[in-house]
């Protein structure tokens, strides 16, 4: 016989109890304001030594593979900055947290951030359902929630979000510029469509039919991605007739793609968008799904797979981006065997651009001040086209150019398009060349 | 309670001595006391001033917490019954948690209706749900019954993607509270999120514990110890098994439509088959069918793996590494509260309370018999 069966009472006590220890955890958490110089504690998250900006991201779970490599990148160049004398004299302390992509750990993660780690900022948070459930949280505490890693369009809402931006190329922009394209290159052509059932392949749709006429489009086929049984769509496709298969996944459903059509041997040429389309990330998930260990292989799967990119190619040398973001790579994640691809350069990228705006904000910024300093625009850098910051605008990246998979690197066909994310906007060539990297590899104030 | 098929004790406010251990129903007269509703609601006030206390203390992140953990509390209460009192087992009930978060939404988002009205109509939709699903699960038994509930759990969430303009597919649906008016402009929103969520878990636990202490908890305990048996008495196997769905699944419906509050959203990644195998875990690790173990259950579920992240960052771990601490400490926890507790940590607190009364129970009967 045990002890005591008084439920309700133990109940509520244990209740009780729980909370009284949080209670006790809760003492710890101080914060600490410096003083002296001319550096202050001029907002939460920022003393005199340090500015510490916080992000979710899915570090395990489904959406690791790949994207896991995005915050370490984006530290790595926090770490180079910081050895190079930091922002201001302030060091950046970058605060990853682990949502493993799952919006309700999200909110747990990111009021720790905000409520108990006190962090200056938000930063590159990955994800749109993710981010969609912290955004109005974020909002409503005004902090800077600076360059959300999702293309949706949702970003772009100043009157909603006004402390909300986006950084990389939206989808319905990249849609237009891929659509245009095709539009051009294979006139009258049966064209068919392969997305992702969500915002990201919706919004990809709507870019690309509004620039491919509703006559050539003889197929559009979606599909949910926790379904990987994707063989009826790509059948669909192959019914259809389609010679070009414009496909906006996941790289993980890119692969499934190829090897369905492999299996159908139908081969139409196969448009990707960004997201869907890193060389090497493909190359590993395809040599993995047909479990074929031949070195080569999933090159010779993605070879000729046309795409678009916002940054400069990885495989392009002679970028001098690419060369100092080479130089980050080597010192501060090679070490820690993460490989050289897409994943890393967005991360290195995004970082660059917060650099950027945390100079423009000032020596002593508010977090309003960050916000301003974006509002009121960012000079070009890391990505091949400008930005389109502004008060009414918090969409990043505006325009892409063309390029083909080519031994798994990104050969450049174009130059850089540019256009709006509007149904009627023109896409236009954008003639002005990236500038240079600057030498010491931190953006001037 | 009632997790071993001891006799019932005398509740709260007895004086605790041996002649009544001994004698269980066969006690002499024993003390007048309130009756059961007086006394769990007097309780339940008791706490519920102490919450209030203690959430004004707390930071916002722990009064953030405390309404997660009060979600998880009455999600995994009422599973706890389903499976400690009744002996039926649910792998599904994320999924009436979908149904009562979703509910809870498409209210707010459309309707407007007031905060109380959201979380009564999520429970009422979760119990129809668990009354459906339970007719078919009263047919069913052990690793069926536990088969057909992970359908559920896999099923019922993919309807949200399916039917995007309602549920807004994977984006979800927003689900932004605000501080009541009353309370003033500078009222802090987790602190209210604390008193709503606590306010309503208590409400279920109440409700709860009196329908334990109730016939039809005893009838419970009944089918769950012998099902012929209790069959043989005259018991309606059948209905007790729906009606206990019903609870369940309306306690899961309200867990959800709480943790939509705290969240400030739903969406179908969060009802994932993870959620329902965490809620069954919560409640094992608890200690099943009681209360108590599913508050315990609850708090290791929300507040361990945060605090080992922390811990761990804090040693010095990179953070790919610290990530992955909670998932390990979570597998160690598992085996060891099964190795040490198999009863569940409210199991291993009672045996332990229960060591710790001997010696001097045995003194006092020495005494007495001399």
């Amino acid at each position: 016989m045990i002890g005591s069966h008084r439920t309700p009472l133990a109940a509520v006590a244990g209740l009780a109890v729980a909370s009284m220890l949080l209670a006790a955890c809760s003492s710890s958490t101080s914060s600490s304001g410096g003083k002296g110089g001319a550096l202050t504690a001029s907002a939460p998250g920022i003393t005199a030594k340090t500015i510490t900006i916080g992000s979710h991201q899915p570090l395990t779970g489904i959406a690791a593979p790949g994207y896991d490599e995005i915050a370490p990148s984006s530290n790595a160049y926090f770490q180079y900055v910081n050895a190079h004398g930091g922002i201001y004299g302030r060091k950046i302390v970058y605060k990853y947290l682990n949502d493993q992509y799952n919006p309700s750990i999200t909110s747990t993660v990111v009021h720790q951030l905000i409520l108990q780690d006190n962090v200056y900022a938000i930063f590159n948070g990955l994800g749109t359902p993710t981010h969609l459930a912290v955004a109005q949280f974020i909002n409503a505490e005004h902090l800077p929630d600076m360059f959300v890693a999702s293309g949706c369009e949702c970003w772009n809402d100043p009157a909603k979000y006004p402390d909300t931006f986006g950084w990389q190329l939206d989808y319905i922009r990249e849609g237009k510029i891929l659509g245009s394209y095709i539009e051009q290159h294979f006139k009258g052509e049966k064209i068919g469509f392969f997305f992702q059932d969500d915002e990201f392949g919706q919004d990809g749709v709507k870019g690309l039919s509004d620039e491919i006429p509703k006559s050539q489009i003889v197929s559009e086929q979606s599909y949910d991605p926790t379904n990987i049984k994707i063989a009826p769509q790509v059948a669909a496709l192959k019914a259809s007739g389609a010679k070009v298969v414009v496909s906006f996944s996941v790289p993980a459903f890119t692969a499934l793609l190829k090897l369905n059509m492999l299996g159908l041997k139908y081969s139409p040429q196969l448009v990707v968008s960004d997201v869907g389309s890193d060389p090497i990330t493909l190359a590993g998930l395809l040599a993995s799904f047909a479990k074929n260990k031949t070195a080569g292989f999933g090159n010779s799967l993605t070879q000729g797979i046309i795409t678009d990119g916002y940054l400069p190619s990885l495989g392009d040398a002679s970028n001098s981006w690419i060369s100092l973001f080479t130089k980050i790579y080597d010192q501060y994640l090679k070490p820690k065997n993460i490989p050289f691809d897409g994943n890393v350069l967005y991360g290195l990228s995004v970082g660059y651009t917060f650099v950027q705006a945390m100079l423009k904000a000032g020596r002593n910024p508010t977090r309003q001040d960050l916000i301003n300093a974006v509002n009121s625009g960012l000079p070009q850098g890391v990505a091949v086209a400008p930005f389109a910051y502004s008060s009414s605008d918090h969409n990043g990246i505006t325009g892409a150019y063309i390029a083909t998979i080519k031994n798994g690197a990104l050969v450049a066909d174009t130059g850089v398009f540019v256009t709006d994310d509007s149904a009627t906007g023109a896409v236009t060539t954008y003639t002005t060349p990236q500038p240079a990297a600057p030498a010491s590899g931190i953006p001037s104030p | 309670m009632a997790t071993t098929p001891a006799p019932e004790r005398p509740p709260a406010g007895d004086t605790v001595s041996l002649p009544l251990r001994a004698a269980g129903s066969a006690e002499g007269r024993p003390r007048r006391r309130p009756p059961t509703l007086v006394r769990h609601l007097g309780v339940a006030v008791l706490f519920a001033v102490l919450l209030m206390l203690a959430s004004a203390k707390l930071s916002a992140y722990r009064d953030y917490q405390l309404a997660e953990l009060a979600a998880f509390v009455v999600a995994v209460a009422g599973l706890t019954v389903l499976i400690g009192l009744s002996g039926q087992i649910s792998i599904g009930n994320g999924a009436f948690m979908a149904v009562g978060g979703y509910t809870g939404a498409l209210l707010f988002l459309h309707l407007q209706w007031p905060l109380v009205a959201i979380v009564l109509a999520a429970t009422a939709a979760a119990a129809v749900s668990g009354a459906v699903f339970g007719f078919a699960a009263a047919r069913l038994r052990g690793p069926y019954l536990a088969g057909a509930t992970l359908m559920l759990a896999v099923a019922l969430p993919s309807l949200a993607t399916r039917f995007q303009s309602v549920f807004g597919g994977d984006q979800g649906l927003g689900f932004y509270v605000n501080v009541p008016g009353f309370l003033g402009v500078n009222f802090s929103l987790s602190e209210w999120q604390a008193w709503f969520n606590c306010g309503i878990a208590l409400i279920a636990l109440v409700l709860l514990a009196n329908l334990i202490r109730s016939r039809v908890g005893r009838n419970w305990r009944a089918l769950r110890d012998d099902e012929v048996a209790a069959s043989l008495s005259g018991l309606n196997v059948a209905r007790l098994q729906v009606v206990a769905f019903v609870v369940s699944a309306a306690c899961a419906g309200a867990g959800g439509v709480l943790l939509a509050v705290v969240d400030g959203t739903v969406s179908a990644s969060v009802f994932a088959l993870g959620l329902s195998i965490q809620l069954l875990t919560a409640a094992v690790l608890g200690g099943l069918g009681t209360l108590t173990g599913a508050v315990w259950g609850s708090a290791l579920l929300v507040l361990v793996p945060t605090y080992l992240e922390n811990v761990a960052q804090s040693h010095g771990m990179t953070q790919g590494t610290s990530s992955s601490v909670p998932i390990v400490a979570y597998g160690v926890v598992l085996i060891a509260v099964m190795l040490l507790f198999p009863s569940g940590i409210q199991g291993g607190l009672l045996r332990l309370i229960a060591l710790g009364r001997r010696r001097p129970a045995r003194n006092q009967q020495e005494k007495g018999s001399s």
